[in-house]
């Protein structure tokens, strides 16, 4: 393998413990250890983690921005999944 | 400013065409106005992945050459202090490519092919860093001055249209503000010095100036893409603007550090409240542009020679790897 195989790498940081771990660019590298070592230095230069995850970009499944429209506008007319949906008295309290 | 060069006649298929306005533009183009985010596999234009690709890359290669002036300079800082800031801040400008790299990777380019269009002299970067470092003070110059005018250009393309290109400038702005302020303290030490540190923060004002000024690039009048770019909202304010800006922020710090501006029609408008300043000889520049600055050959052949003898790091990396994935077979097998 020669340095234009090595694939590439999504990054996603968890900045502390209690938050999910977010995505913060790509790099390229060899294989999973060099890209964590890598992104360590490019993306925690001032203590933005506690946490990396390295995904080769060649394994996330996205979807397509085409299909937006029948994927999600069936969630939009289902309102009742909202609490907003239901009338409750303003004098019943803790609901 | 990352767009230099961009509207010079050798820049293929950049010449704005006529071309049929579809359904899919017009959509695009209602997205845009709408102050919609656009994000790597949305329809867009081709002229709009064009001139993304471009104008990313271009600010991609800057920030890499941008390490080689004040990489001149890390061997010598006079103190323990001024060397950690100076490191750290070439760091970032590696990092800084990194990420603007990464964002034009979204575009269907590969870093490897940008980096070789650099490498073979194809590919442009700001003019600024065409320039020698000849003294310390330069570093405090190119600190306050070049990184100023770069935060000015960067702040509005937080907001810009691309997803991927305004997140990588966000990240950018935060890590910036210290380069800049690293640059500004160290010319606070000279200005307050001996008169020798005095005269050489002097001298460095009056070498950087005028190049600051001209990051921001001509006129907008002067560029066919301009107009296109702004539509796109890929370009918020006008170079004129950008550089007005840098100007009525910067003029104040110089007085504060006793410094003299070199610009004998620079005065403060008292209608306007801006600074009215002296006009820009562009010849510079173009020679610059053409490849005929001060440093353009050094810092070519400074990235091949880096490139060149680079090699054995980056087949190590790869032969590592191979026996690290071999070692693993051998466990699990």
């Amino acid at each position: 393998m020669d340095r234009k195989d090595w694939p590439l790498f999504e990054i996603f940081i968890r900045p502390k413990n209690g938050l999910s771990h977010k995505h913060v660019g790509s790099l390229h590298a060899a294989d999973g250890r060099m890209a964590l070592d890598n992104a360590r230095d490019v993306y925690t230069r001032r203590g933005e983690g506690v946490s990396i995850w390295a995904v080769p970009a060649a394994s996330i499944a996205a979807s397509d921005p085409s299909d937006k429209a029948s994927l999600f506008d069936p969630a939009d007319d289902k309102i009742y999944r909202h609490p907003t949906f239901y009338e409750i008295p303003a004098d019943v309290k803790n609901i | 400013m990352y767009t230099q060069g961009l509207d010079s006649k050798t820049e293929q298929g950049a010449q704005p065409s006529p071309r049929l306005v579809t359904q899919d533009d017009i959509r695009f183009q209602e997205r845009i106005d709408a102050e919609e985010k656009i994000e790597p596999r949305d329809w867009m234009p081709d002229g709009y992945r064009r001139t993304l690709v471009r104008q990313i890359a271009q600010h991609a290669h800057s920030e890499i050459v941008g390490m080689l002036p004040e990489g001149n300079w890390i061997t010598r800082a006079p103190s323990l202090r001024r060397k950690v800031a100076l490191l750290a801040k070439v760091q970032d400008e590696g990092g800084h490519g990194l990420y603007l790299y990464s964002a034009s990777e979204t575009l269907g380019v590969s870093r490897d092919e940008l980096v070789e269009q650099l490498l073979a002299g194809k590919a442009k970067y700001s003019s600024i860093f065409n320039y020698p470092t000849l003294t310390w003070a330069d570093i405090g110059a190119i600190g306050w001055l070049v990184d100023g005018a770069a935060i000015m250009n960067q702040v509005p393309l937080c907001r810009c249209s691309y997803g991927p290109y305004a997140r990588a400038m966000v990240r950018v702005c935060r890590e910036e503000s210290f380069h800049q302020r690293q640059g500004y303290e160290l010319m606070l030490a000279l200005a307050n010095g001996t008169a020798e540190q005095k005269r050489m923060a002097q001298d460095a004002l009056n070498r950087w100036w005028w190049p600051s000024l001209m990051m921001f690039g001509p006129s907008d009048d002067q560029s066919a893409h301009s107009a296109q770019n702004m539509a796109w909202k890929i370009k918020r304010f006008s170079n004129d603007d950008l550089r007005q800006r840098f100007v009525d922020a910067t003029v104040p710090q110089a007085e504060f550090l006793g410094l003299t501006i070199p610009d004998p029609d620079l005065r403060l408008n008292a209608e306007t409240g801006h600074y009215d300043f002296g006009a820009i000889d562009w010849t510079e520049f173009n020679e610059i542009l053409k490849g005929n600055g001060p440093c353009n050959r050094e810092r070519l052949e400074a990235r091949r020679k880096a490139w060149d003898e680079g090699a054995w790091v980056r087949e190590a990396a790869t032969a590592h790897a191979a026996k690290r994935a071999q070692r693993h077979m051998k466990k699990v097998g």
